[in-house]
């Protein structure tokens, strides 16, 4: 027996204990929701063999498509927003000229550690027409009291929400990206004559790219799950936010409300699916334009 | 436990086990089983459970239920009640009904509200009580409490706990103020609105919640409409845009568009804050809601009054239902007999259920408790020394017995609160959304293999 093939099966052992658990958390669960896709459990008539009968319902299922749409836009104009100011905080933070950086970095760090649903609940205290401060301070001023959960309005405050959420986690990921970029680089620049600003431009946002795409698969993945907030938000404007308003929500309604457990495999398979193309249209797009080496 | 029993047991169990893989439906669960006559379980196996070592799990959101349950403990020593928490209404369900397609974790005895209590019968989820005597409890609690309780086939799913007969609490500062009169009909409920909005815009008759589906039920159900009736276990009528519904729903749409009544969600902190500081001059609510109203607005004691609901006709006194619940014993329990008599002796005894009057405030589901004058004879200072528990006890004697709830309620309400709430909130044709309802409710149970039929 050689040393190198002792060594492969160590290597092995090693990875053995993640396996397992991936394999009972993630593989085995994921193996069992496809094939309950394939079924169909009536209160009547009990569980019958549909094959894709489900998946077929799903893609023409106007709630569905329209769940799918809105966490689109929602993602398009959330996570842009949400990056920059990432972005920007952790460049500024890494630039050296702040003062009390540190605080800095955890004041915006802090909000991540608030459970979303913790979050939710204190933003919908403060979206409150009746009671929150916006609300007093209109009373105050004399004008009429915004409505943050308003129709039209509804998903930008969720916006909000998420964005407060998640702006300091997505900004701990560029600020590692950053501390790890050589500094030599940032020596050349300075011979060249390059500034703070140019400095930033040309060499670290470069540098830092595959942070970014990092942080932008995540958060695809994050506004296509969307649950939490939504979910909560509905108790506050239970006729703007229906059972249906996210992908992950109706598949929740379907299986503890409706009973309909086997469609709803279908359709969070089907939002998986979704998942991955956006992911992959996203990265697609993002790294075509990457100059060759 | 004799062998034929524990083998049959064990069979049952493979049953609850297999149900979500297997495509064969187990022989022994057939519904049409039901109607045969049900053999008692004889008074020897009762004594042989009742004093052999126990323990129970009872799923319950009642506060402080640990009191009654050591009532039952020091009773029956053997046996040792667990009572668990496992979130109110909704919350709960879930978890039973995870529990019991997870085949484990299920509790023996769960609180129940009535309008679930076919919902979860459709999914043999419940025990049958009349091998465990139930029966004889009939004549113990009111009559339309033991319809609620009943199964199509004579089955008693669940021992009533408490109930909420419908009726109006109302502010009596605010109808001195506008010279406003309780009003006794729905019209003179409509003119009072308009009167009461065209004095003060910020003040409205009442709030008719957009999420409650609940009140809407129970307004339904005092003017004698029948939105469901379940005819065979695969069959039910669906009727709920019939021209009752649509009557109802017209006088509420008018009242909403006026502007005369206010349609926020309820429970909400928004909601609690328009009960205190008087944005609401009435409340169209339940037996239980004098002792709630004391706790959520405790700033406005001494101005509310109680009466009952407005009526349709006034020489026939109606009223409705909304909320209040029952303990019924989970399928599946290894102890049916020890779970049926907890169930039982909770519900019926006399020490337990006059402790549910004195120290969580139900508004009691027993005959004997409503004629008690211990009760009725209450005159809390909140309600200004009224004797409010004696004008819910005589609306309770109005509520109409007939009223059946669909073997599906989460689905059915979660369509009302995206139809016909949502044309509550947005004040478009209730007429109109009740189309709607009916429409989805109609495919989803389609879609589940019923046969549906529209009155």
């Amino acid at each position: 027996m050689t040393s190198t093939r002792l060594r492969g099966t160590a290597g092995y052992l090693f990875v053995t204990p993640f396996l397992l658990i991936f394999l009972a958390l993630f593989l085995v669960p994921l193996a069992y929701a496809a094939y309950l896709s394939l079924f169909r459990e009536q209160l009547v008539g009990g569980v019958t063999f549909v094959g894709l009968d489900n998946y077929v319902r799903a893609l023409a299922d106007d709630r569905l498509v329209a769940g799918i749409v809105r966490v689109g836009v929602f993602f398009a104009f959330q996570v842009p927003i949400m990056l920059g100011i990432a972005l920007i905080a952790a460049l500024a933070i890494d630039s050296g000229l702040l003062r009390a950086a540190k605080v800095f970095r955890l004041g915006i760090f802090v909000p991540y550690a608030v459970p979303s649903v913790v979050a939710t609940l204190m933003w919908g205290y403060l979206y409150g027409r009746e009671f929150g401060p916006f609300a007093q301070l209109a009373g105050e001023l004399g004008t009429s009291v915004p409505d943050f959960l308003s129709p039209g309005v509804i998903l930008g405050s969720m916006a909000n929400v998420v964005t407060w959420e998640f702006t300091g986690y997505n900004m701990i990921i560029l600020y590692a990206a950053l501390r790890a970029v050589p500094k030599d680089l940032y020596e050349a620049a300075a011979v060249d004559g390059a500034g703070a600003f140019r400095t930033a431009w040309s060499i670290k946002i470069p540098a830092i790219r595959p942070a970014l795409l990092l942080c932008l698969i995540f958060s695809v993945i994050g506004s296509f799950q969307l649950f939490a907030e939504p979910q909560l938000l509905q108790r506050l404007a239970p006729s703007v936010i229906d059972s249906a308003y996210t992908p992950n929500l109706y598949a929740y309604t379907l299986a503890f409300t409706g009973q309909e457990i086997n469609y709803a495999a279908a359709v969070s398979f089907l939002l998986g699916l979704v998942i991955v193309v956006t992911s992959y249209t996203v990265l697609f797009l993002t790294s075509r334009r990457r100059p060759q080496p | 436990m004799t062998l034929p029993s524990a083998r049959r047991r064990l069979l049952a169990a493979a049953c609850v086990l297999t149900t979500g893989l297997a495509l064969t439906a187990c022989a022994g669960n057939d519904p049409a089983d039901s109607a045969e006559p049900v053999k008692a379980v004889s008074q020897a196996e009762i004594d042989a459970a009742m004093t052999k070592p126990t323990e129970l799990t009872f799923w319950t959101w009642v506060p402080d239920i640990e009191k009654e349950v050591a009532l039952f403990e020091k009773k029956y020593p053997a046996i040792d009640v667990k009572v668990v928490n496992a979130g109110q209404g909704e919350p709960e369900y879930t978890k039973l009904r995870t529990a019991l397609k997870a085949g484990t974790g299920a509790p023996d005895v769960a609180q129940i509200e009535f309008q679930y209590i076919p919902t979860f019968a459709i999914t043999e989820s419940l025990v049958d009580l009349r091998p465990y005597g139930a029966e004889q409890h009939a004549g113990t609690f009111v009559d339309w409490t033991w319809k609620q309780v009943t199964g199509a086939q004579g089955q008693i799913w669940a021992y009533p706990q408490d109930t909420g007969p419908m009726g109006m609490l109302y502010r009596q500062d605010i109808f001195d103020e506008h010279g406003i009169t309780p009003p006794k009909t729905w019209d003179e409920f409509a003119a009072a609105a308009a009167k009461l909005h065209a004095a003060d815009p910020d003040v409205y008759l009442t709030n008719l919640a957009s999420n409650q589906n609940g009140v809407w039920m129970g307004l339904l159900w005092q003017a004698g409409a029948k939105p469901f009736t379940v005819t065979a276990p695969d069959a039910v009528t669906v009727s709920v845009n019939d021209a009752t519904s649509k009557k109802v729903g017209a006088y509420w749409q008018k009242l909403i568009q006026d502007g005369a009544v206010s349609t926020d969600p309820d429970f909400t902190d928004g909601w609690f804050q328009g009960l205190a500081r008087g944005k609401y001059a009435t409340w169209l609510t339940a037996g239980w809601g004098p002792v709630f109203l004391t706790g959520s607005a405790a700033s406005t004691a001494g101005k509310w009054r109680a009466a009952p609901l407005p009526q349709w006709d006034a020489t026939k006194p109606a009223s409705g239902n909304w909320g209040g619940s029952t303990s019924a014993v989970v399928k599946g329990t290894a102890n049916p007999i020890a779970a049926a008599k907890f169930a039982e002796f909770l519900n019926t005894d006399a020490e337990s259920t006059k402790m549910f009057t004195t120290e969580q405030f139900f508004f009691p589901a027993t005959k004997a408790l409503l004629a008690d004058p211990s009760f009725t004879g209450q005159k809390p200072a909140f309600y200004g020394g009224q004797d409010v528990n004696k004008v819910f006890a005589d609306i309770n004697a109005t509520v109409n017995p007939q009223f059946e709830w669909p073997p599906f309620l989460d689905q059915a309400v979660t369509d009302w609160d995206e139809t016909v709430g949502k044309s509550f909130a947005d004040k478009t044709d209730v007429g109109a959304s009740l189309d709607a309802w009916q429409q989805r409710v109609t495919d989803y149970a389609k879609n589940q293999g019923f046969q549906v039929a529209t009155q």
